[in-house]
């Protein structure tokens, strides 16, 4: 039972991380029309500017320290950030310690500004090409975003420390009734989880009680309708893919303490959410983000050790088993509406 | 000319001569100067390119005739190379039967992946294959070592059965991939004045192959076969209210490619008998995709320059170091010579991806039908004849469809 509510933890955890990629894609897909190969490399950056923010206050300068001295008797130097030189002692060493969830505001303007760039630049002149050419164009700008981040940051992983008073893991068992110590699981993680719960409940919240994002759910519904009822859909979709960039890149802000980011994390990521989209059925924000945990769920489990003593190998491909089977079965994934997508 | 048109068989005939002639203005430079840096006119290099060419034109068989864009070709030129090094290991050295093997395994895997992708078009079919590739590259990765080797890779060793053969030369060495005794890394040197060009067996062979292939190639977008495949690509839908199941068509181009691509994979183990799970990594797939679009889709020439392109700039770009930017901007001022390496440094070497990336993305924007249809577009310009309505050039009709 324990080891049960761990996986399940896991399970949505992962589901987390997919589900906000998929929300990202699919509101690109639903009301651009776009298949965007790029939206692992906004995943990236926003991974890498909360990894800037860290290196920034971390910059540091060398000054004598009185109360030390080596074994010759000479006053050491030792390093302090300036932020802690500008700030004082304890606001400044708050602020490095603090500085992933710090940038998630920097995230926001950020990636905004990155989402409007890349549709204005680059994704707006592919909306009537076919989406073979969607699928190249933003796979060849993934991998110029994911080549910059190398030349910038080099190829190994940099790690990012999530704040002190998320360190440690929570006794989430003692608060279902276990025995203490029985599940414990770490206190950023779970964090994360409900990060991305109130992301995903903000989005919905913007499209189901806003006058835009009620037109939004029209233009996903029937684009040409409303676009015949005189609505300037361009600006919608400016703002559109701001959102979703925004949703990609907060996802990889906080997911920095969990996993460190590398120059090819988006990558990784990519293939596993366009699979999440698809099972949960293009065009459908609630398909995505029940195929995003359902699969983050599934996975965990998969990667028991009695179920991979039973099926070895289970774990590496349980997602990709089941985006066939439910492609084969419903070929509009789980909640896909008719007509999406389909050539 | 074995059957084909005028047009067709100038063009044949020139991709033999450049098959041929490789060696020679692949190495333009005289060994020793400046841009000796440029030849690839080197065994490994001429290799790649025709193993690439011949990858690129399977794949351009399904995706530039019918349309459709798998995601996941890598992995048939993964279980290729995985047979041919399987029959190295066990049956002989000799590559015609690990060819032959890759070829029928690659075959038999791409029938049962096309069998459940093709039931999805568009999109779907995309994800399907990248599904399946990943899953075949996660496995090959872990649970199959015993198979793949894992994360070593699949090799030759000392105690392989190799039933036909000798499991050890008389050095003790393990055995080079042959055919009938000629050893694939032979190779003969032509001193030339400052030149100097090299003739390896492993390439020609290589040749050999690509070009029987390329012939089939040509032959088949001329058949009726191929004819279908483009009523496919057109407008599925209209095909089947004629009565007709597009599905034993877009499934036998899946194969076909499928089969060129285990070609490929046979061909590259035979020139260096080692296969890697990374070779059917979904990144790989879209390094082919890449070629067959900067080429240009649907063209028969299109994937071969493409492949050529694309295989030169990775051998090319990713060797230049910043001593070598500094030799060529020496006669420049110091800041600005300096500034120039700062700014190249960046798109050469390890970072040449980059350079990849970005010439792919200008060649869809601004080019979308590839290397080839920009050369139309030049020529175009310089000759002056208008051309008739009727009179457009067989190869015209491969061209991608705007609304595709």
């Amino acid at each position: 039972m324990e080891s049960i509510i761990l996986q399940l933890l896991n399970g949505l955890d992962k589901g987390s991380a997919y589900a906000l990629i998929a929300l990202g894609l699919t509101l690109i897909f639903g009301t651009l029309g776009v298949v965007n190969f790029a939206h692992g490399a906004l995943f990236m950056m926003g991974a890498f500017i909360a990894v800037t923010l860290n290196m920034l206050f971390g910059v540091s300068f060398e000054v004598e320290d009185p109360t030390r001295t080596d074994f010759l008797g000479n006053v050491m130097m030792v390093d302090t950030p300036y932020v802690v030189y500008w700030f004082g002692e304890d606001f400044g060493n708050w602020l490095i310690d603090w500085s992933v969830p710090i940038s998630v505001l920097v995230a926001i303007p950020v990636m905004a500004l990155i989402g409007v760039a890349m549709e204005r630049g680059l994704i707006r002149f592919f909306y009537k090409r076919p989406h073979a050419d969607q699928i190249l164009v933003t796979f060849g700008l993934a991998i110029v975003l994911q080549e910059i981040i190398k030349a910038f940051y080099g190829a190994n992983p940099i790690p990012t420390p999530a704040p002190e008073a998320f360190v440690g893991s929570f006794d989430v068992g003692q608060l279902l009734g276990f025995d203490p110590f029985a599940v414990m699981y770490p206190y950023w993680r779970l964090v994360y989880f409900f990060f991305a719960a109130l992301i995903i409940g903000l989005v919905f919240a913007f499209l189901q009680f806003t006058t835009f994002g009620m037109v939004v759910r029209a233009g996903m519904a029937d684009r040409e309708t409303v676009g015949l009822l005189g609505i300037d859909i361009d600006k919608r979709f400016v703002t559109m893919f701001a959102i979703a960039a925004i949703v990609a890149g907060l996802a990889g802000v906080m997911y920095t303490p969990i996993l460190s980011p590398n120059y090819h994390i988006g990558m990784d990521f990519l293939v596993l959410s366009f699979v999440v989209v698809v099972v949960g059925g293009m065009g459908s924000l609630p398909g995505a983000v029940a195929a995003g945990f359902l699969l983050g769920i599934l996975q965990s489990f998969a990667s028991m050790s009695w179920i991979i003593e039973l099926i070895p190998g289970i774990n590496q491909v349980v997602i990709y088993l089941v985006a066939i089977v439910i492609l084969l079965t419903r070929p509009r994934g789980l909640m896909g509406r008719k007509g999406v997508m389909e050539e | 000319m074995l059957g084909l048109n005028a047009k067709d068989a100038r063009l044949y005939i020139i991709v033999l001569v450049m098959l041929v002639f490789a060696p020679f203005f692949l190495n333009p430079f005289p060994e020793g100067s400046g841009l000796a840096q440029f030849n690839a006119g080197y065994p490994d290099m001429m290799q790649r390119l025709v193993i690439f060419g011949l990858f690129a034109v399977g794949f351009n068989i399904l995706f530039g005739l019918t349309g459709y864009l798998s995601f996941g070709h890598a992995a048939f030129l993964g279980v290729g190379s995985y047979a041919g090094v399987w029959m190295f290991k066990l049956l002989t050295m000799n590559v015609i039967p690990a060819l032959i093997v890759s070829t029928i395994a690659a075959g038999l895997f791409s029938l049962l992946i096309g069998y459940i992708s093709l039931r999805r078009s568009g999109i779907y079919f995309s994800i399907l294959t990248l599904a399946f590739a990943q899953m075949c590259y996660s496995l090959a990765y872990s649970v199959l070592t015993p198979i793949t080797g894992g994360e070593t890779g699949l090799q030759l060793a000392l105690d392989d059965p190799r039933i036909i053969g000798v499991q050890q030369t008389a050095e003790g060495n393990i055995p080079v991939p042959h055919l009938f005794g000629l050893q694939m890394n032979a190779n003969t040197t032509l001193e030339l004045g400052a030149w100097s060009f090299t003739f390896s067996v492993g390439y020609y062979f290589a040749a050999v192959i690509f070009a029987l292939a390329f012939y089939f190639t040509i032959r088949l977008f001329r058949s009726p076969f191929g004819l279908m495949l483009r009523a496919v690509k057109s407008n599925q839908s209209r095909m089947s209210y004629t009565g007709l199941n597009a599905r034993p068509y877009t499934l036998a181009a899946f194969v076909i490619s499928g089969m060129f691509a285990g070609l490929a994979g046979g061909l590259m183990v035979s020139m260096d008998p080692l296969a890697g799970a990374e070779r059917m990594l979904w990144t790989a797939s879209g390094e082919v995709v890449l070629m067959t679009i900067l080429g240009g889709v649907g063209t028969l020439i299109g994937p071969i320059l493409g492949a050529g392109v694309i295989t030169y700039l990775e051998a090319i770009v990713s060797t230049i170091n910043s001593t070598i930017l500094h030799e060529w901007f020496g006669g420049l001022p110091d800041g600005l010579e300096n500034f120039m390496v700062n700014i190249l440094y960046p798109f050469v070497g390890k970072g040449w991806h980059l350079t990849l990336g970005l010439v792919f993305m200008v060649v869809v924007i601004f080019l979308p039908g590839g290397i080839v249809e920009g050369g139309r577009k030049i020529f175009g310009l310089f000759s002056r004849k208008q051309k008739e309505p009727g009179d457009v050039p067989p190869n015209a009709a491969a061209q991608p469809g705007p609304g595709e």
